[in-house]
């Protein structure tokens, strides 16, 4: 059975329709990648999956049943990594676990906060404000205080969008080993192609807005642990890889309505 | 052609370090630096007043002449010699003193009222006009209106203070609330957060910025009213002092009030300034 589930689901911001008959079933343990173009409604999905916005038509359904809230279960990582600048990285993780995990003792906090801070690589940070840390880092802090709340399903809204491509890299392969040692429902949206080949087990292409669905799915063969670098050499990456850009470019030039509504 | 080797020119010393303007002043430099414009202004200012009452404005008493009849108050500033004739810091006292009062209590409504205001669009909906048409209300209004309600004239002062300076309070807090980034908002709601928790642990800190904006121009605002409320009560003060003076005919007093209301207030912005800073990098 499905873990978290959207049947049938449209969503409109004013007159303008952004999402048209999105149904996606998530199994649990699984990471799927949705990939599309900017302000094709990729942040949208997200915020349905979390419950953060509620759909017009269709469901958004956690265990079979309707979402109605967001909650720590199915925790966020935003693009913005979204940290309160005035408490230090150790406290915006400890915010989450002391929220999530009210009934237990400090001592169990501190070390759930401090298991999660290491696991993303920041003890040596962990002292300093978000303002003092780079944005590769700030991410990582996103990261640790979103699996610090021990969440059933992780919703990754374009993490890695505001980094220099570089740092990107770099924690596409932190990404890679943490999802894989952790072994959580993920759900990445993303604008990187190859991003989504290196990180999911699935990928959906989202077609190009007003109204976008979701196009066929492409299942990703490659097996774990995937090296980013070797990756290129595989003809199943490059076959896939061409096959959901040809969709994704398709989606967008039949709809010439499209230039004018994409910013 | 290949083993020839060009030489660069040599560099001289003289060439780095460059011309004695672009030395790194010292600490004395700097200061007399920052001194220095200042100083011009004020003294363009003393020779214009000086000139001016010389001549044209021969009614408003010279500087020499205000510096001769209030040197007994400013070298004296503590002593009371009388209910009303006292040096010039302990009228500055008393002044602040009800200030104080006033302010906390402005404060202390005010703040709570822009949350509120911030929060919640019905609240907002209802109250707004009202506070638009009571802002801009003058001390001069509020204060009959106090001595009515309280029949003495210091809580009547005290009473206008806090209805005058509020309202930047009041908004700036509003707005700060109404600034805070959804994102922030959208981290509460994922981790579930209670409303209380969400105001303290975030809306607090992050209107911060603007609610001290607006505690700074409340302090303003409070220590002009002040001046107002004496004057038109009476009280013992630099307001009461002033217009004491005024209707003894020492004028020169006036000046003297003008310029310690003045310099105090600009004391008292820039200890706001002082605070706020500590609190930011807190």
């Amino acid at each position: 059975m499905s873990i978290l589930a959207l049947h049938d689901v449209c969503k409109s911001f004013g007159p303008t329709p952004v999402l048209s008959g999105i149904s996606l079933e998530i199994q649990p343990g699984e990471v799927v990648g949705i990939v599309g173009f900017s302000g094709a409604g990729k942040s949208t999905l997200i915020a349905l999956l979390a419950g953060l916005v509620l759909p017009d038509r269709g469901q958004v359904t956690f265990h079979g049943k309707e979402v109605r809230a967001p909650g720590p279960e199915r925790g966020v990582v935003f693009q913005n990594y979204s940290l309160l600048p005035w408490l230090t990285a150790y406290e915006n993780v400890s915010l989450a676990v002391e929220q999530v995990f009210c009934d237990w003792t400090k001592e169990k906090q501190r070390a759930q906060t401090e298991r999660f801070i290491h696991m993303v690589g920041l003890e040596h940070a962990s002292e300093r404000k978000p303002a003092q840390l780079s944005g590769g880092m700030r991410q990582r802090v996103a990261l640790a205080r979103a699996l610090a709340a021990d969440p059933e399903v992780l919703l990754m809204d374009e993490p890695l969008s505001a980094l220099d491509a570089l740092t990107r890299g770099t924690l596409q392969d932190s990404l890679e080993r943490i999802a894989r040692a952790s072994g959580k429902t993920i759900v990445l949206v993303t604008n990187d192609v190859d991003e989504a080949i290196l990180l999911a087990d699935r990928i959906l292409p989202l077609s190009a807005g007003p109204a976008a669905t979701l196009g066929p799915e492409f299942s990703v063969h490659i097996p774990r642990p995937r090296e980013r670098r070797a990756l290129n050499l595989l003809p199943e990456f490059r076959h896939l890889r061409s096959g959901i850009i040809d969709y994704l470019l398709s989606s967008k030039r039949s709809r010439p309505s499209a230039a004018a509504a994409t910013p | 052609m290949q083993n020839e080797v060009v030489k660069a020119p040599p560099v001289r010393a003289t060439d780095l370090s460059g011309s004695a303007r672009s030395r790194v002043p010292s600490p004395l430099e700097r200061t007399l630096g920052n001194a220095a414009l200042p100083l011009i202004g004020v003294g363009a200012v003393l020779l214009l007043w000086a000139a001016a009452s010389a001549t044209f404005l021969d009614s408003l008493p010279s500087p020499h002449k205000t510096w001769d009849v209030s040197r007994l108050y400013i070298l004296e500033p503590f002593e009371k010699r009388g209910e009303l004739d006292q040096g010039i810091l302990r009228f500055t006292w008393y002044s602040l003193q009800r200030v104080t009062k006033g302010y906390v209590i402005a404060i202390l409504i005010g703040a709570p009222l822009g949350l509120l205001l911030g929060m919640s669009k019905l609240f907002r909906g209802s109250f707004d006009p009202i506070i638009q048409i009571l802002r801009p209300v003058s001390p001069l209004a509020w204060l009959p209106l106090g001595l009515v309600i309280f029949h003495k004239p210091e809580p009547a002062g005290i009473f206008t203070i806090a209805m005058c300076s509020m309202w930047p309070t009041v908004l700036n807090t509003a707005l700060g609330v109404r600034a805070v980034p959804q994102d922030y908002l959208n981290v509460a709601r994922v981790l579930k957060l209670s409303r209380a928790k969400t105001l303290f642990k975030i809306m607090l800190p992050a209107a911060l910025p603007y609610m001290f904006t607006g505690f700074r121009l409340s302090l303003g605002i409070a220590w002009l009213v002040i001046v107002a409320a004496e004057m038109l009560t009476g009280a013992p003060g630099v307001g009461g002092f002033l217009w004491q003076e005024y209707n003894a005919l020492i004028y020169e007093h006036i000046i003297l009030c003008i310029l310690t209301i003045g310099i105090v207030g600009f004391v008292l912005d820039r200890l706001m300034g002082l605070v706020e800073k500590r609190l930011r990098a807190a």
